[in-house]
């Protein structure tokens, strides 16, 4: 399929969608438009009420707020996670004593732990930070982990052969490899990072997308949750976008990166 | 450089495998020794321990009349697998070995340009190694080995995966660097023809467990030789067949263990 008619298509998926939902919301086709509106809202309610946020403007403090999070947790996430995964690879005895702790921990839905880092960090940013690190911290750690112990012994030999020292090796072979590892998960690290911050937000907060969905929620504004939603889709998108960005740029060394270009 | 009595074994007490018996074999200055054997005796085991990768259970590895200890700095190794490190490109591949022993970079790589050249990969220097083919990524190795100017080679099967044209070519290039300067060569091969046709004497091992060396061939053959030439020689056939028939014996035992 060409790319022109791979947008028309989606484009069309979209109109199809969004016309049913329309029809259903202002005729008796699919029942009673006054039901339907109260579950659903309609798509114009909807349209009207996103373009309101940007129009006054109300909205850039709430996606200020999350993507302030979500960086905060990605960044402090990953940098824990590659200092404590190359530490754990490099001295195996006390990756063995902290194996199931790790695990453990890694085993618990992180929900639970978000009134507790409330109760410690506050209702501001820093609580949500938290949830979202707790998150990040896993992912990258168990990929750099990974990415050290599986460096390619053939390599690692070569390396050695060619006169480098532990410095040297760490900066041309155990590096490169614990990147690539980190970077071929870094589109569900930077997700879950979002998630944090959100889920976060959703569980009390005072600004933030995910708030401002609850907000909505708990005066039934169907509209006001779907139109919350639907930024929240295009930020995701978004963010996605530039990881994928990123990640080409970084990893043009992996044949699968050489071939999207 | 030598080897004295070395004996090689994989894992300890009863799961201990004897993979290199009693080995002895000198390489005198600017010297090629080739190694032919049966797959699995322990060749590549044996270049490990001249480079200081692997430790040996009795005897030891002498590099000019030092014993080894840790990696060996003076030899560079050609490894039988890919070894290029896959996040750099050619160039980069080439010039880290410089820049590790403190070139600085911009003659690093401007050396590094040089070499690449020489192995005739000009114009290839911005490829990352998956984007090479089998023969361009060993000569980029060939490349990353002698620029170090190592005083001795190890040599594992460079050519293995190439056909057999492509190695004839390999066989000269590495024919011309070498007669250049004529280091210590060691170099393991699994094909009789090229080894006779690049090395100076021929070594046959046995087939393992607890390998040994079988016997030892000099290779009389004036140089300097066109690795494809000197195949036609009468004297060329008449040293083929005799290590042939050294190396059949011990081929047919390691199939005869396996059926
Ligand atoms: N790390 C290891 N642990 C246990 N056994 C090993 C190990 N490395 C090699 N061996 C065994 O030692 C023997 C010699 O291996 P080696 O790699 O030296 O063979 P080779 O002569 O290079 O073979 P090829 O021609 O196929 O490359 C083999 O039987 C192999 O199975
Ligand atoms: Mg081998």
């Amino acid at each position: 399929m060409s790319r022109g008619a791979l947008l028309g298509w989606r484009l069309a998926v979209a109109a199809i969608l969004i016309a049913l939902w329309h029809i259903a919301a202002n005729t008796t086709l699919f029942g009673d438009p006054k039901t339907v509106r109260f579950f659903f809202s309609t798509p114009g309610d909807v349209a009207a009420r996103v373009w309101n946020f940007f129009a006054t403007g109300s909205i850039w403090k709430h996606l200020w707020i999350t993507l302030q999070e979500t960086v905060l947790a990605f960044v402090i996430g990953s940098a824990a996670g590659i200092l404590i995964g190359f530490a754990f690879a490099m001295a195996p005895r006390v990756a063995a004593v902290f194996d199931p702790y790790l695990k453990m921990a890694n085993a618990l839905p992180r929900v639970v732990l978000a009134p507790i880092f409330m109760l410690w960090f506050g209702l501001g940013v820093w609580s949500k930070v938290a949830l979202g690190f707790t998150l990040v911290f896993f992912i990258v750690f168990f990929n750099v982990y990974q990415g050290v112990k599986e460096t390619s012994p053939v390599i690692l030999a070569n390396a050695r052969m060619l006169g480098m020292n532990g410095w040297q090796l760490f900066r041309h072979v155990y590096w490169p490899s614990a990147m690539s590892w980190m970077f071929s998960s870094l589109h569900s690290s930077v997700g879950f990072a979002l998630v944090g911050a959100v889920v976060g937000e959703y569980l009390g907060a005072a600004a933030g997308l995910g708030y401002l969905i609850h907000e909505a929620e708990g005066v039934f504004d169907v509209t006001g949750v779907f139109a919350g939603m639907f930024v929240l889709a295009v930020f995701v998108i978004l963010i996605d976008q530039i990881v994928t960005f990123a990640e080409n740029r970084l990893l043009v060394w992996r044949p699968e990166a050489a071939q999207r270009q | 450089m030598e080897l004295a009595g070395v004996g090689v074994a994989f894992g300890a007490g009863q799961n201990a495998f004897r993979a290199v018996g009693r080995v002895d074999l000198a390489v005198a200055p600017h010297e090629f020794v080739a190694i032919v054997g049966p797959t699995g005796c322990g060749k590549s085991t044996l270049l490990n321990v001249v480079a200081g990768l692997l430790a040996p259970v009795e005897g030891e590895a002498r590099v000019f009349g030092r014993p080894v200890r840790g990696v060996t700095r003076e030899a560079g190794y050609l490894f039988q697998q890919d070894a290029l490190m896959p996040w750099k490109t050619a160039l980069d591949n080439v010039a880290v070995a410089l820049e590790v022993g403190g070139v600085a970079r911009a003659a690093a790589l401007a050396r590094a340009r040089d070499w690449l050249a020489r192995v005739g990969l000009s114009g290839f220097e911005a490829r990352y190694p998956h984007q090479l083919s089998g023969g361009q990524k060993k000569r980029v190795a060939l490349a990353q080995m002698l620029i170090r100017d190592p005083k001795i080679l190890l040599m594992d099967e460079p050519f293995g995966p190439l056909d057999a044209q492509t190695r004839a070519l390999m066989g000269d290039v590495l024919l011309d660097l070498w007669s250049a300067d004529r280091k210590a060569v060691l170099f393991v091969t699994h094909d009789l023809e090229e080894a006779i046709a690049l090395a100076d004497r021929v070594v046959v091992m046995s087939a393992g467990p607890a390998a040994r060396l079988v016997s030892q061939h000099v290779v009389d053959l004036p140089r300097p030789r066109d690795a494809n030439e000197v195949r036609l020689e009468p004297r060329f056939h008449a040293l083929q067949k005799a290590i042939w028939e050294d190396l059949r014996a011990e081929v047919l035992k390691t199939y005869g263990r396996a059926s």
